[in-house]
């Protein structure tokens, strides 16, 4: 059960578990070159088996790949992918960056716009400080240099989404320069399920949203009829993250991706939802014969809206390529857009970057450059929270398994609250069992959120409890009877309530040796003829006893002691 | 409270003062007159006859209950259409923006209203700014008062025609390159373009965003003093607005009788010796020399400097000015707002609106603009036209160490006659050359007329001179216009041929 809950939790965060499939893989990818043709059947085939029509248009390039003559008698060249990531962080302010109008998700569309966001003539953009204030922030927990001036730029393009024609965002001199990140990239063939692995950041800048256009009329672009414009997106400040092209494996792209959005949600900046798109990610995919310094052709995927999907895009792009490249055929792999559908587990091609899009970039003359005192930089590094690095970190120490300290420390709520079970003198080990298995389990079922639970069963109420089959006034089992009235909020504040509740409850765990040898007795006495048996060499009958015995006992009976007498009374000498 | 309104109609002020005349009375007159030589004229895009007359009456309201009016209360006022005025259309005379009612109010107009000021209507003027003569509204022509044959120069030329025949007795202009001095001059009116960032630029219909200010066009310094004084100060719609707080300019503008004999004693002037000579109307030579000869016989010491980087200031200011406007023109795309041309596609409909809204200028404009932020150009044009503005700023910056204001006509012409220059758009650029560089460098400048040249035919044209100050020395630089205004008595006799009755 706890184990189980754990794998969902790192699925949903995008770590692959150790055992999976497509990890494995990847895995292969990269330690020994491509063999992808019996490896990759399973995304290509995916592909081929989409049906007719939609999939003769959106998966045309893979199809070709799939068709491609195998080259089996070539020699075996060693393929190697280069993954570089973009990543768009919504900072969750309370209002847009540049106008007063709320910044918030799902609202009635065109609810949210004002005169500024819409563009209208003379309105003039007004730097939200509380944008500022979060990008330095994750700067900073990005390792990257904070510059104390950076300006804002116009990056030009017509689009019904753009209100204004550009986009306010900042082009040579950005907010943050050259940091890194710490990723965690789940490896099966260690003991402790992962190594450390620095990804490096190139920048990270600050930018507005556009907004949102929702075409009518058919499923996509193409054949719609009309498109419908909301602009309630429009203006919404985004921090985008561009990452060294360091990423060598779809595992890899989307542990760094994972990492990132823990980043941002510890420091408490952007919700790094990304099915709501508060978080979205561009991955920049080539591919190229391991050794060789020279990137190949690029390939910009989009449109994946989980880390899951993102390895998932990432590994079929990979595998079309190499493909196309065993084939002879790389001239097919061209500088294009591709989006990920997650139907049809594919990528295809959105639209051809026909040599570099003119942004036509110059200087924001409606903002001043951005000066940031180092004083102020220097008090927000000093107010940083404690990142989820240093708290897998911290978790390890405790003696925690990597992947314990992984999965403990994916959301912050989590990590709050397992932290407050140990300040609360919960043991570590005990404390991360039951968080990670039926407590997770529950917030799970009961659609509860880990902040909301923290009001309702209170941290040093669990922690007693743990204490409570720590030190064997209750059993592991009578623990999880008792966890529901602790999750129904009966437990109160712990330090002795939840005693007192077990206790009400007649629930303390027998552990006397005359009241378990009573017992014990009293459930010989009852089943003569199974104890004749059981005497008579059908020892399979110890387990009816102790549920017997058990059940007697209401669950109370400690098992370890009520073994030891039962065994004793059993075989005692006739 | 004090009322300053126009030392030229001190009549109104007296009236107003007295109580013998209701804002209500005034603005009937105003709006009277107004529509009496409009029809010769064409000052107005928009007369906004009942929202004036309510403002009066809710002015007049304010004074039965004995509350206090602003010091602008009852004065009629016209603004440029490039400023947004709530409830009220707005096209920055382009036709891309017909029937566009603004949904919120430019600061400078939303403090002229909290200032009592009465709003007569909207001013002609040069489509989105970007002209010389207003011939390049999308809407009309307008006509010089003083010869309605001319131009009233642009692109603020409906606000200075209309300060001219007294449509209005002040008015709101905006200037990117001249476009408030150069009519100005043309017209005869006092036109002050203030430091980049003394007035607030929300809510004005952005043209060249580095380079706009909006000002005041008045009937004299004093007037144009009043207005300054309430439309500046810190505003944080404009993050490249000053945080200095607002001064009232019209303290030191002291009457005439109380001036010296020699009231510009110690005063160190300069007139900058590009702007003189070769390619100067005979006529504007003529009055800016007497000016100078006035100025000295006031005291000041009247030099001669050189800036060279002015001869270049013009290809600078318009790389700059057509590169923003390129992209401030984006916006009216037809998707949200405007004009909007029926299309099955997309890109079909941009270009039809585009087409069918922007005039022939601005679309020349916007090309350009576009021409000179492309990759590969960029450092070529929009890079090297900074690295000339820059030498610029310092130039005039440091002539401005040397004297308290310098001096130079605000066109090489006076007013020309309409369609004279409109097939040459290069003849039309160069007429700028006067101004631009003070909008590059974000410096003050005051035009007021200083003379009138006169025209073959016995037409008298009036001519302006401009005063060019500190950053932020917009009080001297008026004081110093205001002296000139109240010893040469340039208007004293003069009146334009086309003017307004307001008695």
């Amino acid at each position: 059960m706890a184990v189980c809950g754990s794998m969902r939790a790192l699925a949903r965060a995008g770590v692959q578990g150790p055992c999976q499939r497509l990890w494995a893989v990847s895995q292969q990818l990269r330690l020994f070159g491509v063999c992808r043709r019996a490896g990759s059947s399973s995304g290509l085939a995916a592909a081929g088996a989409a049906p007719p029509g939609r999939a003769g248009l959106a998966c045309a390039a893979s199809a070709a790949a799939t068709d491609a003559a195998p080259s089996s008698s070539k020699q075996k060249v060693e393929y190697e992918a280069v993954i570089g990531i973009e990543t768009h962080v919504q900072l969750n302010t309370a209002t847009k960056a540049f106008c007063g109008c709320a910044s918030e998700f799902g609202a009635e569309p065109n609810s949210n716009v004002c005169p500024i966001c819409l563009g209208h003539p003379g309105t003039l953009p007004a730097l939200n400080a509380e944008m500022v204030r979060k990008a330095v922030l994750a700067g900073l927990a990005l390792n990257a240099r904070v510059a104390l001036e950076s300006k804002f730029d116009r990056k030009q393009y017509f689009y019904p989404d753009l209100p204004k024609g550009y986009q306010i965002s900042q082009y040579d001199v950005p907010l943050c320069e050259g940091g890194w990140v710490e990723v965690v990239v789940p490896d099966s063939s260690t003991a402790t399920g992962g190594s450390p692995r620095r990804i490096g950041v190139t920048r990270a800048h600050l930018e507005e949203d556009a907004g949102k256009l929702v075409h009518g009329g058919a499923a996509s672009l193409s054949g719609s009829d009309y498109s419908l414009a909301d602009y309630n997106r429009g203006g919404v400040p985004l921090l985008e993250i561009v990452s060294e092209p360091d990423m060598r494996s779809g595992a890899e792209a989307a542990a760094y991706g994972a990492e990132l959005r823990r980043i941002m949600r510890f420091l408490g900046v952007s919700d790094g939802n990304m099915a709501e798109g508060s978080m979205r990610c561009d991955v920049n995919i080539s591919v190229r014969p391991a050794g060789r310094a020279a990137f190949g052709t690029k390939v910009e995927i989009k449109n994946m809206n989980s880390f899951n999907a993102m390895q998932r895009a990432i590994e079929f792009e990979v595998a079309r390529q190499v493909e196309l490249l065993e084939a002879g055929r790389e001239g097919e792999i061209v500088q294009e857009t591709r989006l990920w559908d997650e139907g049809r587990q594919c990528t295809y091609s959105m639209r051809r970057k026909e040599g570099l899009a003119d942004y036509r970039y110059f200087p924001e003359p409606d903002l001043p450059p951005l000066v940031l005192s180092q004083a102020y930089v220097d008090e927000l590094q000093a107010s940083m929270p404690e990142l989820p690095a240093a708290v897998r970190q911290r978790y390890a120490s405790l003696g925690l398994s990597q992947y314990d300290a992984v999965v403990l420390s994916d959301e912050p709520a989590v990590a709050r609250y397992f932290d407050a079970l140990l300040a609360a003198g919960a043991p570590a080990k005990p404390a991360a069992n039951w968080v990670q298995g039926d407590v997770m389990a529950h917030c799970k079922e009961a659609k509860l959120a880990w902040e909301a639970l923290l009001g309702v069963m209170a941290p040093a109420a669990l922690a007693e409890m743990i204490q409570l089959i720590e030190d064997g006034t209750i059993s592991g089992k009578i623990g999880k009877e008792v966890l529901p009235a602790l999750l129904a909020g009966e437990g109160g504040a712990g330090g002795g309530s939840v005693r007192a509740l077990v206790e009400a409850r007649g629930l303390v765990q027998i552990s006397d040796p005359a009241a378990l040898g009573a017992i014990v007795d009293s459930v010989l006495a009852a089943n003569p003829k199974q104890l004749e048996q059981y005497r008579g060499g059908k020892t399979k009958l110890q387990g009816f006893f102790v549920g017997a015995v058990m059940k007697e006992s209401k669950g109370r009976a400690n098992p370890a002691e009520l073994n030891r007498i039962l065994m004793e009374r059993l075989n005692a000498p006739q | 409270m004090r009322l300053v309104i126009a030392s030229t109609s001190t009549p109104l002020q007296l009236a107003r003062a007295s109580r013998s005349r209701s804002a209500v009375e005034i603005t009937q007159t105003y709006l009277r007159g107004l529509k009496s030589v409009e029809g010769r004229l064409g000052s107005f895009l928009a007369v906004d006859e009942e929202g004036a007359l309510a403002q009066a009456a809710a002015i007049d309201a304010r004074i039965a209950a004995g509350e206090d009016v602003g010091p602008l209360a009852g004065v009629p006022i016209g603004i440029k259409d490039n400023l947004c005025t709530q409830g009220l259309a707005t096209t920055a005379g382009s036709k891309q923006l017909d029937g566009y009612v603004p949904p919120y109010d430019a600061t400078a107009v939303a403090r002229l209203r909290a200032a009592g000021a009465v709003l007569l209507g909207k001013t002609n003027m040069d489509e989105f700014g970007m002209g010389s003569s207003c011939e390049n509204s999308g809407f009309q022509p307008t006509h010089n008062p003083w010869d309605p044959e001319r131009v009233p120069g642009g692109s603020s030329g409906g606000s200075a025609s209309a300060v001219a025949a007294n449509q209005v007795v002040a008015a709101l202009g905006s200037d990117t390159g001249g476009s408030i001095r150069q009519p100005a001059s043309f017209c005869g009116v006092v036109g002050v373009k203030p430091t980049f960032g003394r007035v607030s630029r929300n809510g004005l219909v952005a043209y060249a965003s580095s380079l706009d200010c909006v000002g005041p066009m008045a009937q004299s310094v004093a007037d144009a003093a009043a207005l300054l004084s309430v439309i500046a100060g810190p505003d944080t719609a404009d993050s490249t607005c000053s945080q200095r707080a607002a001064e009232d300019f019209t303290t030191g503008l002291l009457p005439a009788e109380q001036l010296g004999s020699t009231p510009l004693a110690g005063r160190r002037l300069a007139v900058i010796r590009e702007t003189t000579g070769e390619g100067v109307d005979a006529g504007v030579s003529a009055a800016l020399s007497s000016a100078i000869q006035h100025l000295k016989s006031l005291g000041a010491e009247v030099e001669e400097v050189s800036l060279p980087s002015f001869a270049v200031g013009l290809p600078a200011y318009y790389v700059i000015a057509l590169s923003e406007a390129s992209s401030n023109l984006s916006r009216y795309d037809g998707v949200r707002y405007g004009h909007r041309a029926e299309a099955d596609e997309l890109w079909e409909m941009y270009g039809k609106t585009r087409h069918a809204g922007l005039g022939s200028e601005v679309a020349r404009r916007i090309l350009m603009g576009t021409y000179a932020l492309s990759a590969g150009y960029y450092d070529a044009y929009y890079k090297r036209a900074q690295q000339v503005r820059t030498l610029i700023q310092r130039e005039v910056g440091a002539a401005l160490q040397q004297y308290d204001a310098l001096l130079c006509p605000a066109a090489p012409t006076p007013a020309y006659k309409l369609g004279e220059k409109t097939s040459d758009p290069l003849a039309m650029y160069k007429g700028d050359l006067m101004t631009v560089n003070l909008n590059l460098a974000g410096l003050p400048a005051v035009c007021l007329p200083c003379g009138f040249a006169e025209q073959p035919g016995g037409a008298k044209l009036p001519v302006g001179v401009q005063m060019i100050g500190r950053a932020f020395g917009e009080a001297e630089l008026l004081q110093l216009a205001h002296v000139f205004e109240q010893t040469a008595g340039v208007m004293a006799e003069a009146r334009p041929v086309v003017h307004a009755a307001t008695q």
